[in-house]
């Protein structure tokens, strides 16, 4: 049985009221989502801005609550839990947000922002809490001693391992990443990626990793869920879909994705226009006003994603007739040899004189 | 290349006074040329110095707290040296910047039209039915729809994707000789940025303008660069043709950077990762300034600073190690 089961999912914001209250306008930022994820496996949610990842990723924590579908973990109906019950399903799933500056509370020290949560769900007595912090410390490679310190003294990377432990503290099965590393620097966002992988391995856990980014999320999903404007248009395992992407939306993105490779030979889709806004989504396949393959029945007819044996589904009326997908990316490797071996040789070296309370250093999970 | 280039950068210092007495030192002996129609990008993480060389070449820096030496030349002119009213003579004519964020960049309390038009008037001069002429025209080269309407809106109007057209339409008013774009896609959607980079593909081929491309992610570097220079705290330790840099890095930090992204064309298990944390530039390292860092360092690093010097013609590195493939062979 899946970890996490979504049912057709539906969030309508109220955008625009009359003078007397009257609903006037919606943004349907949320409209008939279904997914699934097992347990200790990554599904990424891939989209442009306002396609409504982070909304769903909030939704299923109940941060805010759904219109319509049905939400449910480990057996349970999430939306039927009253107050006591929700707060125990908490326990059981965390989120990571974007912005580590944002998302640390200034006035707390280390420790005390990853005590709290030990005490609001009473798991950890008094007495052990302060080798459980060092613990989880440890567990996401920072020193036990820097728990005394404030957020302002780390850096970015640093408050984001921070912004992870408190995740891990309550020991979850599952952790919304949204867009977890778009905030750091190529180099940290690469230390973050790894720990985030080390500790699924380790822990067991269920990442939902919402992302713009296509190519972080080939490097940490299994499954993958492209978005636009409120509803999946693509769904596969990962592999699939990047080898063989069906949606034209999905084909899109990849293609717009510059390669760190000059002169890649590969077949670009740039999309003309304007993403369309969610306040108001064109009628038919909401694809249609971008997509370069479009038919007067995307215009007035809905797709419906429908799903190959495989599990690969796409929601696009032509997707049996579109062209292959083999040039939007380069059948070639990324590196040239030199640069494999160079790199080869960075990684190996670094590994052995990791510095201290910067790398991931060994730590044992952390027992109750 | 041609014999001179449009732009020299020779030497490069720039040091910041803070409030404390701290003394902070954002670019150390920074050479930079770039020919007539090229594409320079310069590639760096947070606080590397690549947006404040920028600056410098705008003239933009704050006079009081900072000092900086060396020369920049451009068009006869050395910018360091050159009076504010030449400088504002050259700012948005033949030299023209465009930022990351295009929400701040534009004034709100005027249409575009009237922030296009005031840069037409003001190097151009004329009459104002012709600026506006020229406007609507400008807005039509970087695409935008039914520009004749779309002139006289206000920034709030338009999209991000927008705006950045906007930003780009009144950097090439006066058709400059150099635009230097900062992170100009960084807060733009991935169809987006496809879109602009595509633009900037096509002026560039159009005007025959160089340009200076300051960016964080080597895939656009990629795929608009002609050449590379990545910085680190302060200095520039690598410069190469694009091909050459993606195939066969020369400086151990831009060996780490590119093993470090995650590649659609490419899956590792691991990525690479850079360890330490970048230094303390009110007291810069005696030596290399990557040396804490870097896996292949040896005692001599640490204690004088290496050159830059050519390891092979137009490759230049500040490694005392390079050529790099002598290391792994």
């Amino acid at each position: 049985m899946a970890l996490l089961e979504v049912e057709g999912l539906v969030k309508h914001f109220v955008a625009e009221r009359s003078l007397f209250g009257r609903v006037r306008a919606h943004v349907k930022a949320v409209d008939g989502v279904s997914f699934s994820l097992q347990a200790g496996k990554t599904l990424a949610l891939v989209g442009e801005s306002g396609c409504g990842k982070s909304t769903v990723s909030r939704l299923i924590l109940r941060l805010i609550e759904p219109d319509a579908g049905t939400v449910r973990f480990d057996g349970r109906d999430l939306l039927s839990l009253d107050a006591a019950a929700l707060r125990k399903f908490r326990r059981e799933a965390q989120i990571i947000f974007q912005d580590p500056y944002a998302s640390l509370n200034p006035r707390m020290t280390v420790a005390q922002i990853l005590t709290e949560p030990l005490a609001l769900h009473d798991l950890v007595p008094p007495a052990q809490r302060r080798e459980r912090v060092a613990d989880i410390l440890r567990l996401v490679g920072l020193e036990p001693r820097l728990a005394r310190r404030y957020p302002h003294e780390f850096s970015g990377g640093q408050r984001q391992r921070i912004a992870i432990a408190r995740a891990l503290a309550v020991e979850p099965k599952l952790v919304i990443c949204d867009e977890p590393v778009s905030a750091l620097d190529v180099s940290i966002r690469s230390q973050i990626l790894n720990l985030l992988r080390e500790l699924q391995d380790r822990l067991g856990l269920a990442y939902i990793f919402v992302s713009h980014d296509l190519a972080v999320v080939k490097h940490i999903a299994d499954r993958v869920a492209v978005m636009n404007l409120g509803q999946i248009v693509e769904t596969a395992d990962a592999g699939e879909l990047f080898a063989e992407p069906r949606h034209p939306y999905s084909r899109a993105l990849l293609s717009a994705i510059p390669l760190p490779q000059p002169h890649a030979k590969r077949a670009r889709v740039v999309l003309q226009g304007e993403i369309p806004s969610a306040l108001n989504p064109p009628a038919g396949c909401r694809f249609h006003t971008r997509c370069p393959f479009v038919i007067d029945r995307c215009r007035a007819e809905a797709p419906a994603l429908v799903s190959d044996s495989a599990g690969h589904a796409a929601a696009c009326h032509r997707v049996s007739e579109l062209p292959p997908a083999d040039t939007i990316l380069p059948a070639t490797a990324g590196f040239s040899p030199a640069l494999a071996k160079l790199v080869a040789a960075f990684s190996r070296k670094t590994e052995g004189a990791a510095g201290p309370g910067v790398g991931i250093q060994s730590a044992s999970p952390p027992t109750t | 290349m041609s014999a001179s280039p449009l732009i020299e950068i020779r030497d490069l210092r720039i040091r910041f006074h803070g409030d404390d007495g701290r003394v902070t030192h954002a670019v150390d002996s920074v050479d930079l040329s770039v020919a007539n129609g090229a594409t320079l990008g310069l590639v760096g993480e947070s606080g590397c110095g690549k947006s404040v060389t920028s600056l410098a070449i705008m003239g933009l820096l704050p006079k009081q707290t900072t000092e900086i030496s060396g020369a920049i030349r451009f068009d006869g002119f050395d910018l360091l040296k050159t009076p504010d009213q030449t400088l504002r003579d050259l700012r948005g004519n033949r030299l023209a910047m465009i930022f990351q964020e295009p929400m701040t960049s534009l004034n709100p309390s005027f249409t575009i039209g009237d922030q296009i038009i005031e840069t037409i008037l003001r190097h151009r001069g004329g009459p104002r039915k012709s600026a506006r002429e020229r406007a609507i025209e400008l807005l039509r080269r970087v695409h935008i729809p039914s520009p004749e309407r779309r002139i006289d809106e206000y920034p709030h109007k338009l999209s991000g994707g927008m705006r950045q057209r906007v930003m780009i339409a009144m950097a090439l008013a006066c058709d400059p000789r150099l635009l230097i774009a900062d992170e100009p896609t960084t807060a733009l959607d991935v169809t987006l940025q496809a879109q602009i980079l595509e633009l900037m593909r096509e002026l560039k081929a159009a005007s025959g303008a160089a340009i200076i491309l300051i960016t964080h992610d080597l895939g656009v570097v990629a795929e608009v660069c002609d050449e590379v220079a990545v910085m680190y705290a302060g200095e520039i330790v690598e410069r190469a043709a694009v091909d050459e840099l993606f195939a066969a890095p020369q400086h151990p930090y831009t060996v780490g950077l590119l093993g470090s992204i995650p590649r659609l064309d490419h899956r590792a298990e691991q990525l690479a990762t850079i360890e330490g944390m970048v230094p303390n530039m009110a007291q810069p390292p005696a030596g290399c300034r990557f040396a804490a860092r870097c896996p292949f360092a040896l005692e001599a690093c640490a204690k004088a600073p290496p050159p830059l010097v050519e390891v092979s013609p137009g490759h230049l590195s500040r490694c005392i190690r390079a050529p790099l493939e002598r290391l792994v062979s």
